[in-house]
């Protein structure tokens, strides 16, 4: 089985979120930046199937260069090889599309993806790949086993979850769940060692066009003082949410 | 030209996302001069529409879209949307929505914006503001395409009713053979869910243990509201994933979030930052949820909710 680990470079969960350029550009300055978390269960899960059921593991990101020290953090986790698509894209289609042709080109059986990055949040990547490859698609997938073609998924569904059957080729949109969070890995010196002898190639985009523009970044209105309680008076706090936030 | 809108039922009924997504759907048709149409699938009633501003439905009554289907219904917006020359498309932010809307984006060759909390400032260039960052930011986008899809944020634009009703005319899609087959589902029925929750109670480490969730049960069952809790407390198996709040858990956008026991962790405040109410109760004065939170407490959890579900019982008996 040959899968693709869609890898977004996201900025670590504690980041301070600032903007450059007029509020037109994500401000990276001292931004740490990780394996989307969503992705990084996503690529766990890749490493179970290389490693019980015996599959090639591939991991691309759609980027410039800066984003190649977290494609050699998933190289060090364990995957065989990686693909930057050279380019810094300017929506989630783009990108979309850039990944739909990297499936295309190398005729991956398993497209693992995030459900969102945590940073544009767009959720629409894995399903645009899928329709883009015409393969099968299961978004919120929590778990996932492929037997020859065949595969169960479940995903998250509002108040539940749901079992589906499918076949490969498949796009699946991952989150926490398909592995558990104390299965997740943490790069060790040998892995880290035998990532730098992996490939990692560099792919020119096929230039897709964009269909959304940025305008500009706005962050929230700072926020009023919190109005304090006291805890022997908790009759204040039920009359403020019911008179004052009408909240209940 | 027109607007359409996909508006979701459950068991032949619609959902509040509907009457969201029909409200905005109205703010947009106004703003460009023409009329709302729904798609409905296996709707009871759908005259009800046309209070949340619908003019025209296309009731779709198929037995082969019982169970949702994210190809096949995409599909069926799709051929709507072909048939009304529609050139914006609205839906709503649930977990079906978002499977559905980027396969419905790229059947229509349309450009796609999620997460969008306002009508738009502009039609042309059109133009919506949307939450980026896990709501640590917002996001001006232009969408650039000559068919728009737009996907609105739950409890962002809210319900808006207008005087007008709605005609129904049947509408008869092809279903494409679908590769993904429904086998079977497992719904907490007898729950408020979050995703559906006007009032969520949430809970933290803070709480000690797993055996400590009755009193937020009990809480939760007083007011109608869901539960939910931190990382922590579903990596440590205290509640199930499903409770999860945050960056990498659930988004919540309620009226109304108490959470009880929980520092506000940066990752934690980013799920639930679409809330619009926040109550923090917690014994450490410092803790980073009292700058997050519009209402605090600073006290011991143990004290505080078992008499905030006594007082509120006695609220509950006297507003009834
Ligand atoms: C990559 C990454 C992603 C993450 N994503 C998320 C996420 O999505 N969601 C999330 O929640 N966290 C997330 N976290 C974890 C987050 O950083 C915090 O660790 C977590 O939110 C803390 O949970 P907590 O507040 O329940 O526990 P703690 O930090 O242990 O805080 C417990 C709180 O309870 C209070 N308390 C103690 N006793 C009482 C009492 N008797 N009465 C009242 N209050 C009391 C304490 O004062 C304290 O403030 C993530 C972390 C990482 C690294």
């Amino acid at each position: 089985m040959k899968i693709l680990v869609c890898i977004s470079h996201v900025p670590d969960t504690t980041s301070k979120i600032n903007f450059a350029d007029n509020d037109t550009k994500f401000d990276t300055n001292g931004v740490q930046f990780v394996i989307n978390p969503n992705d990084e269960f996503g690529l766990t899960r890749a490493m179970w199937f290389k490693e019980k059921q015996g599959a090639n593991v591939t991991v691309v990101n759609v980027g410039g260069p800066e984003t190649e020290p977290t494609l050699r953090k998933a190289l060090a986790i364990g995957a065989d090889a990686a693909i930057r698509v050279n380019t810094d894209a300017k929506d989630g289609f783009q990108v979309a599309k850039e990944l739909a042709n990297i499936v295309n080109e190398g005729g991956y059986d398993l497209v693992i993806a995030g459900r969102e990055s945590i940073d544009y949040n767009g959720g629409m990547v894995p399903g645009m790949i899928a329709a883009l490859t015409n393969a099968n698609f299961v978004t919120n997938c929590i778990s996932l086993e492929v037997d020859g073609i065949n595969a169960t998924a479940m995903r998250e569904i509002d108040g539940g979850k749901e079992t589906v059957s499918t076949s490969l080729p498949l796009v699946i949109g991952g989150q926490k769940g398909l592995v558990e969070e104390s299965d997740l890995r943490i790069p060790n010196m040998r892995g880290i060692m035998m990532a730098r002898q992996k490939p990692l190639s560099v792919v020119e985009p096929t230039n897709a066009s964009t269909e959304t523009s940025t305008v500009k970044f706005e962050k929230p209105a700072p926020k009023g003082a919190v109005t304090l309680v006291d805890a022997d008076n908790v009759d204040e706090l039920i009359n403020l949410l019911h008179n004052e936030a009408k909240a209940i | 030209m027109s607007v359409l809108v996909y508006t979701e039922s459950e068991q032949g009924k619609f959902k509040k996302t509907a009457f969201e997504a029909a409200s905005y759907a109205k703010a947009v048709a106004n703003q460009m001069g023409t009329t709302v149409t729904a798609v409905a699938i296996n709707a009871n009633d759908t005259s009800e529409l046309g209070t949340y501003g619908v003019d025209k439905v296309l009731n779709i009554t198929n037995g082969d879209l019982k169970a949702f289907n994210a190809n096949a219904y995409a599909s069926s917006i799709e051929q709507a949307a072909k048939q009304e020359n529609a050139t914006v498309v609205i839906v709503s932010s649930s977990a079906d929505s978002k499977y559905l809307a980027p396969i419905l984006a790229i059947g229509l060759n349309a450009g796609f914006a999620s997460n969008v909390v306002e009508a738009p400032s502009n039609t042309s260039p059109f133009t919506v503001k949307r939450t980026a960052f896990t709501n640590k930011a917002f996001n001006m986008t232009t969408i650039d395409t000559a068919v728009k899809v737009v996907g609105v944020s739950k409890n962002a634009f809210g319900l808006v009713e207008s005087n007008g009703s709605a005609t129904t005319e049947e509408f008869s899609p092809s279903i494409p053979a679908s590769g993904v087959k429904v086998e079977s589902v497992d719904r907490a029925t007898d729950k408020v869910t979050i995703a559906d929750a006007e009032i969520v109670v949430s809970a933290g480490r803070g709480l000690k243990g797993p055996e400590n969730w009755g009193m937020i049960e009990e809480l939760a069952d007083v007011l109608g509201a869901a539960t939910a809790c931190s990382k922590p407390v579903s990596d440590l198996g205290w509640r199930p994933h499903s409770e999860h709040v945050g960056q990498t858990g659930k988004p919540v956008a309620s009226n109304l979030y108490i959470a009880i026991g929980i520092s506000g962790a940066i990752q934690h405040l980013a799920g639930i930052n679409a809330s619009k109410v926040k109550v923090v109760i917690n014994t450490d004065p410092e803790a980073p949820f009292f700058k997050a939170a519009d209402y605090g407490i600073v006290g011991d959890a143990f004290e505080v909710v078992p008499t905030l579900i006594e007082k509120l019982k006695a609220f509950k008996a006297q507003n009834a």
